[in-house]
């Protein structure tokens, strides 16, 4: 088992006929079962075509339709993301995973708002997506420098997660999945609805999570794991030196008004009994220490 | 994206929100005129800069003679205002705001923001006006009333005649404080704003509420659809290096260290400029060159980075994933060849076609310190900065 994807899901691409959607469908298409998994494109007006065989619809719905997708993958350029996400949510796709960076905040906070009592589940946007590695990998990491494994990865930042990844298999651990969340102040899921489904997850035994500075969502995930979890987290928080007020490259890594410092995060996540490191080259030791 | 007070002024009052009467001035004379045509007995002069307590640090002036119009604007125009928000080197004024002067019967607070935990903007307000709002909400935070606006019908009449009342708007100005918020909200909402703070909101003498201070910040990613709001950017408000940066696409912030630090990845250039500090050393920069680290970005981000005289070590930091560590190693030596680096250089790569990299920057002859681990690489960056 894994979360949110494995080698039976299948996969449409919103804004395959894009650069990026179409290099990343091809890795993706490419990557252990991915042959299997991609079956659907969607671009508007080019249904009807095909790319590296897979078939392109006008809409999701007519996608979804004809070759069963139960998850999308959006690379359509920021300006009409949003709709993106809001016609796979209406055509009723399980899963969502938003690539997308750049969407304007505004967009973000009505699609949310649209997606409200409906079944969809949102990842990003701004996010690498989600592997479950020698099964389907959706989303922009590089595939290879995973192995199948028992380890959970969360995190807010793409290349970060690389760098755990990495740090877990020069220690020989491989991962169940890997999700990275996205920076974006409004988006889809957060670092607790990951951490629930990794608790559930028979396969996983422990989890990396990775966070930044701005909001409180690792302090509100932190929480949730004293109470509930039942395997070990340990946690790394990017930007202890960064300035307050300043934006660090993602829409939501701000510290503002002295709140979402990478300080607090870690108090709040030591006092609920997640061991946490300062030192983010370390990330993948921690982990090894705390497994049984 | 920021903009100045007259300038966020300007926009409000385009959706209705009610401000004093005022006028930008860049020099003395435009001041005194602008006093003139302004007509009144009293007038304040505020500088404008974007930073926040401007009247502290001796850059807002209340006026109750044309002569002292004169006399303040020609003391704050050209001064170098220092505030807490501007750094201890301050920040020149070129630009002013002279405003008919207000009677104020009471400072009041209200602001937006986009709010991470309901995923919706949030109307803020307080009865505590003119103070640090921050302040207030740690210390008083039952004097600040929260309002988390449904996008789909905006703020309501109901809700704003609420928070009107909670924060101590007199009977007779509740309609018009209402209606003050839900233009607010109107701006915020359709000008894609980020932050919206009216501190002081004021209600006068003869009970009528306006927003003596407007602060507005703008969602850069809906900037492409705001070409007004884009064409109010001030450069000189700006840091040089971070404009350069911008026109690269690489995101680039100035800090007060002398390590300077080049990586893929927000979340990594973060992690990096911590490992450093954890050796004992200080980064002079953040610096994400995004996925795509090509010569000509990693060309350019050494030149903006060695333009910082405080320089004395590079800390290059990749995680090749889809990019590949070996193109990136030849685009760091040619880089480096082109800007003649006169720094030590220390490169650490990770990823795909890590061990050609490294092969390619042993081979190219150049001083490079190479690095196996975000540790080793922040210890090695370190002693080299040490020199």
């Amino acid at each position: 088992m894994s979360i949110l994807i494995n080698k039976d899901t299948r996969v449409l691409t919103q804004g395959i006929t894009g650069k990026t959607g179409m290099f990343h469908t091809k890795m993706g298409k490419e990557y252990a079962n991915g042959a299997n998994c991609y079956v659907a494109g969607v671009t508007p007006k080019k249904g009807g075509q095909n790319y590296e065989g897979i078939p392109i619809f006008d809409t999701v719905a007519e996608a979804k339709e004809k070759t069963g997708a139960n998850a999308s993958v959006i690379y359509v350029p920021p300006p009409f993301a949003a709709a993106a996400i809001d016609e796979a949510v209406d055509a009723g796709i399980e899963l969502v995973i938003c690539i997308t960076e750049g969407i304007p905040v505004r967009d973000m906070i009505r699609t949310r708002e649209r997606m409200q009592g409906k079944g969809t589940i949102l990842i990003g946007p701004n996010c690498p997506g989600v592997i479950t590695p020698d099964e389907i990998k959706i989303g922009i990491m590089p595939g290879h420098i995973h192995k199948k494994g028992r380890i959970g990865v969360v995190s807010r930042s793409g290349t970060l997660t690389y760098e755990a990844v990495g740090q877990l298999m020069e220690l020989g651990l491989g991962q169940s999945s890997c999700v990275g969340i996205g920076g974006d102040p409004v988006n889809g899921m957060k670092h607790i609805d990951v951490m629930k489904l990794f608790n559930d997850d028979p396969e996983t035994d422990a989890v990396i999570m990775v966070g930044e500075i701005g909001g409180d969502a690792e302090e509100t995930c932190a929480r949730w794991i004293k109470d509930n979890m039942k395997k070990p987290v340990v946690g790394f928080i990017a930007g202890v030196t960064a300035p307050p007020g300043k934006r660090m490259g993602h829409a939501g890594a701000i510290i503002s008004g002295g709140k979402g410092t990478a300080q607090e995060k870690l108090t709040v996540m030591e006092e609920c009994g997640i061991k946490v490191t300062k030192n983010p080259a370390k990330m993948g030791e921690l982990l090894k220490s705390v497994l049984k | 994206m920021n903009v100045h007070e007259y300038q966020g002024k300007e926009i409000l009052r385009k959706y209705g929100v009610a401000t004093p009467r005022g006028v930008a001035c860049f020099s003395v004379d435009e001041a005194v005129k602008a006093a003139e045509t302004l007509g009144g007995k009293v007038w304040v002069v505020k500088a404008q800069i974007h930073a926040g307590g401007r009247g502290k640090g001796g850059g807002v002036k209340v006026a109750k003679s044309i002569d002292e119009v004169r006399q303040y604007a020609s003391q704050i125009l050209g001064m170098t205002l220092v505030t807490h928000q501007t750094g201890p080197e301050g920040r020149l004024v070129k630009r002013l705001l002279v405003e008919e002067g207000a009677d104020i019967k009471k400072e009041l607070y209200v602001g937006m923001v986009v709010d991470r935990a309901s995923q919706r903007v949030t109307l803020m307000a307080s009865s505590e006006g003119g103070m640090d709002i921050e302040h207030v909400a740690e210390h008083t935070p039952e004097k600040i009333v929260k309002v988390h606006i449904d996008p789909n019908i905006g703020l309501t009449t109901a809700e704003a005649e609420d928070v009107a009342r909670k924060i101590g708007v007199p009977d007779q100005a509740v309609a018009q404080g209402a209606a003050f918020m839900q233009s607010l909200y109107k701006a915020f909402d359709e000008c894609d704003c980020s932050l919206a703070e009216i501190n002081p909101l004021i209600y006068t003498g003869d009970n009528r509420v306006l927003a003596l201070d407007a602060k507005l910040n703008f969602d850069s990613n809906a900037l492409y659809r705001h070409p007004d709001i884009v064409a109010m950017r001030d450069l000189d408000e700006e840091d040089p290096a971070e404009v350069e940066a911008s026109k690269f696409d690489l995101t680039y912030i100035s800090l007060d260290g002398n390590i300077g630090c080049l990586v893929n990845g927000a979340g990594l250039a973060m992690a990096t400029m911590d490992v450093i500090k954890l050796y004992g050393g200080s980064p002079a920069n953040f610096l994400d060159v995004g996925g795509g680290a090509t010569t000509e970005k990693v060309t350019e981000a050494f030149k903006i980075m060695l333009r910082n005289p405080n320089l004395k070590a590079i800390l290059v930091n990749i995680f090749g994933g889809i990019m590949k560590c070996d193109v990136i190693a030849n685009g760091v030596i040619a880089a480096a060849r082109e800007v003649k680096l006169s720094v030590p250089l220390v490169v650490r790569m990770k990823g795909t076609n890590e061990d050609l990299g490294k092969q390619i920057l042993k081979d190219s002859g150049l001083p490079i310190i190479s690095a196996n681990n975000m540790a080793e690489a922040a210890e090695r960056v370190v002693a080299a900065a040490k020199g």
